[in-house]
């Protein structure tokens, strides 16, 4: 184990952990508030954050963000992060659509749901990892050649963002676009706990969690604010996808998975079901994934993210927070 | 109705030994024939085939290989009387389908001469199974220096393993780039991990520190702290340009202005996406340029035939195939006498005198460096 390296480094790493635990963060919101409402895990998130990141890429690239700075770049970054957020929104919207509302209609088991969810999330993303040849149906590929060429390879807008600040504090080496990264989600994830907590529609959601039957009895329409359930978590997606892309710059029909896998360990770490404990869960993921890395090697980190989540359901089955705060108050 | 079946069943049998009867006599028209070009007596009904990515993640660099092995038999099937088939077993670079893939193939009898398989880890696998079959194979790609140790004596390769590109590498890292405080990482894969240690190995006292990063990740933050505590001039980076590509962006986020040193698994156009970033990282290969006068021709065949300059073991797969067609040209139409003749084979290829030794490996082996410049991959030179 090498403490040296963690202890000689303990900003750099702490930093770099709750940059990702943040979009973590933000992605697990999408799992636990669909968990709340409908007790449904609906692994097609994944992909309503991959295509987001797209949605970013494509907008940076149509309007020509390799070449833009200062006032133009982050006029350009703007319009790519509400792309990403209204592509993200839709695609959850359509999810809600055509993959869940029917079997929720037909009262079908959550597990029938589940599957669906599953299948869902194939057909998104071989259909972004097709999608030379979806455009190659419309005769479309060559006017498309920007958005549809290496479809199976990694997508950058490298060098688009090369320019943003680095602050040193202290020897430490910060990078404004983690301190962006952190502070925008935690913003995020307060902005819709408080939506939640006052809002009408929030009551409404809260009150269908609770219990749908009777929340329906008291005028709360339950498909529409399933449909609103959906959307948060969409937009929210879509903002997680515009972070990670000023972070990592690069994005992969198959992005989804790995992050979805791990959003979700976030969600319930947690405690699913409970807002604030998506974002307890998903810092606190991002932060011991990096220790972790720092102590026994890079390889080691997938490794440490389920031991601590094993250990932690152990001794609180029901995550950090516990699913039943989500239960009353979200 | 089950009697129904069962006669349905007969026919199909009696149709299926029908098919294969006619199929032989065909055979025996043709040798009797004994004009088909390519020399007389070359051996009809007879098929060579491509194992590797053909989609897939890696399919980049699967399509270069694939068009190199067609290439020669094109070439070979313009004058021929009997045209010899080539099929593709796509195995999407992944181990875990190699094996059943391989049975397939294996179960062709038709199919005399594999190219491929392209990567280390799905050759690792299959392996045993072409082996077992008497089906010779020849890789223009496959560089784990443990494939040879295997016994397997349908195993050839027509490049240098690791065990040259990595102390290849290492020389130039030494001697061209002068680099005193070398960081290695790898992906954690047969190829990746395996080069990474040799690299290692040879360069000792010069490395600074190592990581273990995994395939499919993206985000390194923890391996760039890791490397400015380390504060090396170079990087050694064993492993694909999937991650290289992402890798390279973050370390340069991160503040690294070093050398950053890949190998061939890097050697892919894809590996431009990280555009500026990428400029000029160093990738050893043991894969001749297309500059090199000796294979000039051939690359000039190859953008006639593809509209394009022949990608990275392009001249490999092409030589790998000629060895086969050499031996179908000569009359041979089964799997142990190719199997003898490729074993005995020596003759100049394209990208070197093509023999192999004992175990499998080329005698003669050479790697090259090139240099990401101006968002092309440009060669320098041999590494000597």
């Amino acid at each position: 184990m090498n403490f040296d390296l963690l202890f000689n480094n303990f900003p750099e790493f702490t930093i770099g952990g709750l940059a990702f635990g943040a979009i973590y963060a933000l992605i697990a919101l999408g799992y636990t508030m669909v968990y709340g409402v409908l007790q449904l895990i609906n692994f097609a998130h994944s992909e309503v954050f991959m295509y987001g990141t797209f949605a970013m890429l494509w907008t940076v690239v149509a309007l020509g963000g390799a070449e833009a700075d200062g006032i133009k770049l982050i006029a350009i970054l703007a319009a790519a992060l509400l792309a990403a957020m209204a592509m993200s929104a839709a695609i959850a919207m359509i999810l809600e659509r055509l993959a869940y509302r029917p079997l929720i209609k037909r009262n079908a088991p959550r597990l029938i749901a589940l599957i669906s969810a599953i299948g869902a999330s194939f057909v998104l993303a071989e259909l972004m990892g097709l999608r030379d040849r979806v455009a190659g149906w419309f005769g479309l590929e060559d006017n498309l050649d920007d958005y549809v060429r290496g479809a199976r390879i990694n997508n950058s807008m490298a060098g688009v963002v090369d320019d943003a600040p680095v602050y040193h504090l202290f020897d430490v080496r910060i990078r404004l676009i983690d301190i962006i990264v952190v502070i925008s989600a935690v913003a995020m994830m307060v902005v819709v706990d408080q939506f939640i907590r006052r809002s009408k529609l929030g009551r409404g959601i809260r009150a269908t969690a609770q219990d749908q039957e009777t929340a329906a009895l008291m005028g709360v329409n339950p498909t529409r604010t399933i449909q609103w359930t959906f959307l948060i978590g969409g937009l929210m997606a879509g903002v997680a996808a515009f972070l990670y892309m000023l972070k990592i710059e690069t994005t992969k029909f198959d992005v989804g998975f790995l992050l979805g896998v791990k959003a979700f360990t976030a969600a319930v770490l947690g405690g699913i079901g409970n807002l604030r404990g998506a974002l307890l869960g998903g810092l606190v993921l991002g932060v011991a994934e990096s220790y972790g890395s720092a102590l026994f090697g890079t390889d080691w980190r997938h490794v440490i993210a389920f031991v601590l989540l094993v250990v932690i359901l152990l001794f609180r089955p029901t995550g950090l927070l516990g699913e039943s705060l989500g239960k009353a108050r979200a | 109705m089950r009697r129904n079946k069962n006669v349905v069943g007969i026919g199909a049998v009696a149709l299926t030994l029908g098919l294969a009867m006619s199929a032989c006599g065909t055979t025996d028209d043709d040798d009797g024939n004994g004009d088909s070009a390519g020399g007389d007596g070359a051996a009809c009904d007879v098929s060579l085939a491509f194992f590797g990515p053909e989609t897939g993640p890696a399919a980049g660099l699967g399509q270069p290989i694939i068009q190199g092995a067609q290439l020669a038999i094109d070439e070979y099937n313009a004058d021929a009387e009997c045209e010899v088939g080539y099929e593709l077993y796509d195995s999407q670079g992944n181990p875990d389908q190699a094996p059943s893939l391989a049975t397939e193939a294996a179960g062709q009898e038709a199919i005399i001469g594999i190219v491929g398989p392209a990567f280390s880890g799905e050759s690792d696998a299959a392996g045993p199974i072409f082996a077992e079959a008497g089906l010779p194979t020849v890789t223009p790609s496959a560089t784990n220096p443990t494939l040879a140790d295997n016994g397997w004596d349908t195993f050839h390769r027509a490049l240098g393993n690791d065990a040259t590109q990595g102390p290849a590498a290492a020389t130039y890292i030494r001697d061209t780039i002068g680099a005193q405080k070398v960081f290695v990482i790898d992906d954690a894969s047969e190829y990746g991990a395996g080069l990474a240690g040799i690299v290692e190995e040879d360069l000792a006292d010069a490395v600074v520190g190592t990581d273990t990063i995994q395939a499919g990740d993206t985000d390194f933050s923890a391996t760039v702290t890791n490397v400015n505590d380390a504060n090396p001039d170079t990087i050694f980076f064993g492993g694909y340009y999937a991650e290289a590509t992402i890798l390279i962006g973050q370390l340069r986020d991160g503040g690294f202005e070093g050398d950053f040193v890949v190998a061939d698994g890097v050697k892919d156009p894809a590996y431009l996406e990280a555009g500026q970033d990428a400029e000029g990282t160093t990738i050893t290969c043991p894969c001749i340029p297309d500059t090199e006068p000796q294979v000039a021709e051939f690359a000039e065949a190859y953008e006639a035939e593809f509209g394009e300059a022949p990608g990275t073991y392009a001249a490999e797969a092409y030589d790998a195939a000629n060895i086969f067609l050499d031996g179908i040209a000569e009359g041979i139409d089964n799997r142990e006498d190719m199997l003898a003749f490729v074993n005995e084979y020596d003759e100049a290829g394209v990208t070197k005198q093509l023999n192999f030794e004992e175990n499998g490996e080329p005698s003669e082996v050479h790697v090259y460096s090139y240099k990401v410049e101006g968002g092309a991959i440009v060669p320098e030179g041999e590494i000597s």
